[in-house]
């Protein structure tokens, strides 16, 4: 199982102080707060992307690249990465590049994203969400899979010859997760090709989850990928830990009452209970992380939103200081004892992605073909394979 | 319960207590369960006061949590075979309140129900409010409303309402007794366009033959 926290990237104001920190503020607290997270043993950190006010995420594998450069065992990953609005001939570009400079350790998690503004600016409808991320992903998954991709669709310029640089690390394409909530269209897409995915498993109770993880499960076991038990998926939720229950309830509460995710609506008792919000003491995050597998079944990964809602920064470090230190590893403990052993612990990691596609042999490296302005009149761009035009 | 009793809820709207609006809704309900009785339909009624989940809509409408009681109205409203809706008008228009309750409501679920709608008002120039703005609500969710609709200002206690209501049931009473729900929701429920999850958990099994979804499985 991993553990990981993500950040939506939000610069709110704190309604304790009542001061707003500056986007720069943000932007430091959030590569100390990736730091803190591997220092406290935590497994995974991802942020979020967002092109709009008050959030800072424009450009998530410039952060994600510069906590690789810092850290040594934590996985960086996104919650989420725009497969609409984002050409995905660049994501396959940038999220490669961010592979290599990461040694693997990363994965990605696609989302439509739900600001209908937005879409109009990078030329998009949000009209046509859904299938622009399915047919994006459509060629992600080919660009990181071929060499050469010839593609025409409906949205974007087609391609000739084209190929995605550079090829991914050790020619093995990042781990790819899927976030949905109530979209059948997502599930189904990660079931075929074998993906994980994500429930958001926020702002809902964890039963409404449950049919759409069952309907991936199911499909995944559909598409030849193994049984729906060994099907990949990862939970969101949010946690905040005092040692005295008492004082974790105190301590969140203006904070919930004017987060922008739950804040004027329902009192945060009714929100804790009615949904995964877990407020109070180690043990008792610990009682209420542990329903969510007898909900699921064995999952992969469980993720924390730690920082928004104008969350100070020392707060948010000692709520990772809590988490890896008396949560976490309780969970571990508790969850491998309970885990069916034919389930995978954790989603692939590059190491195993690596191992199952070559075996004990090494990994292909790719190497380019000397001056080369373009690929449309030739044949393989690179080195180790044929150079004679592909024949149709 | 017997398998053929038929579950009346009635949704009300109003505000006091006792209050006029469920006063008219629950003289609709009686008489609907004393015709179905003459005709011997069992008839079950309940009824949901909005009044008292006031709070839990106006949550659920900001944030989309809903309430464990809100839930339970919602699900009755959902199981019902068919519903008398009554409210106040305000300002011209049925109460906020009783809009917000249905705009929760998940969209599929009273396809084909018949409903009974009625209006209480402090004059008779609101009259109109219950067949040109709360019919058209209804229409939106597909339920079936009764042709006669109630509507009670002040001077309308004394005499005349009962023959409407006497109507209004029989209206019901008919729709419910030929079975038109079922029959919508057997046989062309799948000609309904129908959002995932929108049917409260009703629906049928999530429709893989779409070109979306064979879009979603590689695009072959």
């Amino acid at each position: 199982m991993e553990f990981g926290i993500f950040s939506v990237s939000d610069v709110t104001r704190d309604p304790v102080t009542g001061d707003t920190p500056s986007e720069a503020e943000r932007i430091d607290a959030i590569t100390r707060i990736a730091l803190a997270a591997e220092e406290a043993g935590l497994d995974v950190f991802a942020v979020g992307e967002h092109h709009n006010p008050p959030f800072f995420s424009s450009s998530p594998t410039t952060l994600l690249a510069y906590i690789a450069g810092q850290t040594r065992t934590l996985k960086l990953s996104t919650a989420t990465t725009l497969i609409t609005t984002n050409d995905p001939v660049r994501i396959a570009e940038e999220y490669a590049m961010l592979q290599h400079l990461a040694k693997g350790r990363m994965d990605l998690m696609l989302g439509r994203g739900n600001t209908a503004p937005v879409y109009p600016w990078f030329g998009k409808d949000i009209r046509t969400a859904l299938t622009l991320a399915l047919e994006n992903y459509n060629l992600l998954h080919r660009l990181w899979r071929e060499d050469v991709v010839d593609y025409s669709g409906t949205f974007r310029t087609p391609l000739r010859g084209f190929t995605s640089t550079p090829r991914p690390l050790d020619d093995v394409p990042p781990f790819v997760w899927h976030g949905s909530i109530r979209t059948p269209e997502i599930a189904e897409q990660a079931a075929f090709y074998g993906d994980g995915f994500f429930s958001n498993h926020i702002f809902a109770p964890s039963e409404h989850s449950l049919r759409l993880i069952d309907f991936y499960r199911q499909r995944f076991e559909h598409y030849g990928h193994g049984p729906a038990k060994r099907a990949i998926v990862g939970l969101g939720g949010q946690a905040f830990i005092a040692k005295r229950s008492q004082d974790a309830v105190d301590g969140f509460r203006p904070y919930f009452d004017e987060a922008p995710v739950y804040g004027h609506g329902p009192r945060m008792e009714d929100f804790m209970q009615q949904t995964p919000l877990s407020v109070g003491s180690p043990q008792e995050v610990i009682d209420k992380t542990l329903t969510f597998r007898e909900i699921f079944g064995d999952y992969q990964r469980q993720m924390f939103l730690i920082d928004h809602a104008g969350l100070p920064l020392a707060t948010v470090l000692e709520q990772i200081e809590l988490l890896g230190e008396h949560v976490v590893p309780v969970l571990r403990r508790e969850l491998a004892a309970r885990r069916d052993p034919d389930v995978p612990e954790t989603a692939p990691t590059h190491a195993q992605l690596v191992a199952a596609k070559y075996g004990d042999d090494a990994p292909r490296q790719p190497r380019p073909r000397a001056n080369r302005g373009d690929n449309v009149t030739g044949g393989s761009p690179y080195l180790d394979t044929s150079a004679a035009p592909a024949t149709a | 319960m017997n398998a053929t009793d038929k579950s009346l809820v009635v949704v009300s709207a109003g505000t006091s207590d006792p209050s006029s609006t469920a006063l008219l809704a629950s003289r609709a309900a009686a008489r609907i369960e004393s015709l179905g009785a003459e005709r011997g339909l069992a008839v079950a009624t309940r009824t949901v006061e909005l009044r008292t989940l006031a709070r839990d809509v106006a949550d659920a409408m900001v944030t989309g949590l809903v309430s464990p009681s809100l839930q339970r109205a919602l699900d009755a409203v959902r199981d019902a075979d068919a519903l008398v809706v009554s409210t106040p008008v305000y300002k011209a228009g049925p109460s906020g309140l009783l809009t917000s309750f249905f705009q929760v409501l998940d969209n599929d679920v009273l396809i084909g129900t018949p409903v009974v709608l009625a209006a209480t008002a402090g004059s008779a120039r609101h009259a109109l409010v219950v067949d040109e703005q709360l019919r058209g609500l209804f229409a939106y969710l597909r339920a079936v409303a009764a042709p006669t609709a109630l509507f009670a200002a002040p001077e309308d206690w004394g005499g005349g309402l009962d023959e409407r209501i006497d109507r209004a049931a029989a209206e019901l009473l008919a729709l419910v007794a030929g079975g038109f729900r079922d029959a919508v929701r057997g046989d062309a429920w799948g000609r309904y366009q129908h959002s995932y999850g929108s049917g409260g958990g009703t629906q049928l099994g999530i429709e893989l033959d779409t070109d979306l979804m064979r879009l979603a499985a590689g695009g072959a």
